[in-house]
């Protein structure tokens, strides 16, 4: 049987700062910082395999088991739900999801709302729980161009800084949902290579809290 | 014989070895056709795993669904009982699968007992789990949890109900860090929130987990839960195979309480079985039964080969 532990990393800056955590609490892998297209990066010594995946596809390798654990936004989490075990708060990649619309925005609660956004979920819930009936729409990038152009009244989206809102003329209405990078791992693999995630989970516990 | 077993794929030879075990413990099989009232299933809407039932018409206008479950029906039909009814199916059952929001048909065995179940039953059950386990894989996990437990250190706490639904699902994620944030801004006493925390951090090997649970013992229910939750596991040992407690296996408590578990094979991504004791479905049903059972998904496993 197969002992190594997959890792899956999300592609980018933030996966690149989870790497350099897993690194320095004594989980590192030298050859993936070589410049090539692998796409899988092993630790023959640690019996460790890394590997970078689409951000948003990291809770779906982790669900199904492709990965024993994985680093993956909050965001991606409550919009998909997946059956994982939410293990740690990296506390990196902080920012928040937020309702935004054009500058001086009045919700008119007679009309159904139209809402822009990549996390329909997220969106639904969010409103649904205001007893808010609305009209979601579903796109994949630029949201911010939606209640530009009427195509919709407001955007939910994760907002970091705000500077491409003010910078189009857009404001955050509210923010509703802290984000950050969550550790998850498989439950059956949390069962089967519990001393190794046990160990990660507590060493990075400890350096996220040195961190603060 | 040997020719025709060489055809049979994985599952159904674990089907089929499955149905031998249970029969040699004098389970029954269950029959059930493939229709039920769909009543049945909008009362218990939330007993199902997946919600969303595919239903029909039949001919004289009354609404019927394709089973997404058997629990529901084998409780539904228990009447009569001296004792213990003890039975084993293998079905087809529909379900909405997460991903594609699309119908699956589902290969499902299990077993349940209703009746007088006291601790031989539960021993004898949890022990069926453990066979059912190693006859698909030999590198597998049976996960114990009681339901009483939690639900009474969540009361003995005090904290409102609906903090405490929030605390279960976390518990189920295993997610220490947001319960710590929600203990942060309640205002209970910090033994009361260490309690709860020792929820997902006790977990482990039996050995050494129980002598951790004497913490738990906060009121006298707990006390007995603990010492059932003891009593099953060293009953256990005789069987072999790995046990682990871990209070994450929460099952819904509107319908669940006591024992609760899980059963999980290295290279299967979610458990292959799941199951408890469901007295609060049988008095939701009016049925004056206690009842224990399991479930086990064969649909996945013919990835892996029994080594």
């Amino acid at each position: 049987m197969d002992k190594y532990l997959n890792i899956a990393l999300p592609k980018g800056r933030l996966g690149e700062k989870v790497y350099d955590m897993f690194e320095k609490i004594g989980y590192p892998c030298p050859s993936i910082k070589e410049n090539n297209r692998k796409l899988i990066f092993e630790n023959e010594e640690l019996k460790i395999r890394y590997f970078w995946v689409k951000p948003s596809d990291v809770a779906i390798y982790v669900e199904r088991g492709a990965a024993d654990v994985g680093v993956a936004g909050k965001d991606i989490l409550m919009e998909y739900k997946p059956e994982i075990y939410e293990l740690c708060d990296l506390k990196l990649g902080k920012c928040s999801m937020a309702v935004a619309a054009k500058k001086g925005f009045i919700d008119d609660r007679n009309k159904t709302l139209r809402v822009a956004t990549k996390f329909v979920n997220i969106a639904k819930e969010y409103y649904q729980s205001q007893g808010r009936d609305i009209d979601v729409i579903k796109l994949n990038g630029s949201i911010e161009l939606a209640p530009i152009l009427n195509l919709s009244d407001v955007i939910v989206d994760i907002v970091e800084t705000g500077t491409t809102l003010k910078e189009n003329n857009l404001e955050v209405v509210e923010k509703f949902l802290p984000i950050s990078a969550r550790l998850i791992a498989n439950k059956s693999s949390f069962k089967f290579k519990t001393e190794i995630i046990e160990d990660i989970v507590n060493k990075i516990s400890t350096a996220v809290d040195n961190n603060d | 014989m040997d020719k025709l077993l060489s055809v049979l794929t994985p599952e159904e030879k674990v089907n089929l070895s499955l149905r031998a075990i249970y029969t040699s413990y004098g389970y029954k099989k269950y029959r059930m056709s493939k229709f039920e009232e769909y009543d049945l299933y909008a009362q218990n809407k939330d007993f199902l795993v997946s919600g969303g039932v595919i239903t029909f018409t039949d001919t004289d206008g009354k609404l019927l669904a394709l089973k997404p479950d058997v629990t529901l029906s084998i409780v539904k039909n228990s009447r009569d009982i001296n004792g213990i009814m003890k039975v084993y199916y293998d079905e087809n059952v529909y379900r909405i699968s997460k991903g594609t929001k699309s119908y699956k048909e589902i290969m499902q065995s299990g077993l349940e007992c209703i009746g007088n179940v006291d601790k031989d039953v539960i021993v004898e059950v949890l022990s069926l789990a453990i066979l059912s386990l190693k006859e698909i894989s030999n590198s597998n996990v049976l996960v114990i949890s009681h339901l009483d437990i939690i639900s009474e250190v969540l009361d003995y706490a005090g904290v409102s109900d609906h903090i405490k639904v929030e605390i279960c699902k976390l518990l189920g994620d295993k997610n220490l860090f947001a319960i710590k944030e929600i203990l942060s801004n309640l205002d209970i006493s910090l033994d009361k929130k260490e309690l709860l925390q020792s929820l997902v951090t006790v977990y482990g090997e039996p050995k050494k987990v129980l002598p951790l649970l004497d913490k738990f013992s906060v009121t006298s229910k707990a006390k007995e839960a603990i010492l059932e939750l003891k009593e099953v596991t060293e009953s256990l040992e005789k069987v072999g195979g790995k046990v682990v407690i871990d209070f994450s296996v929460v099952n819904d408590m509107n319908y669940y309480n006591g024992i609760a578990f899980k059963g999980f094979v290295e290279g299967v991504p979610t458990g292959v079985i799941s199951g408890g004791e469901y007295d609060n479905l049988m008095k939701k049903m009016n049925k004056p039964y206690k009842a224990i059972g399991f479930a086990v998904y064969l649909d996945d496993i013919s990835r892996i080969s029994k080594e």
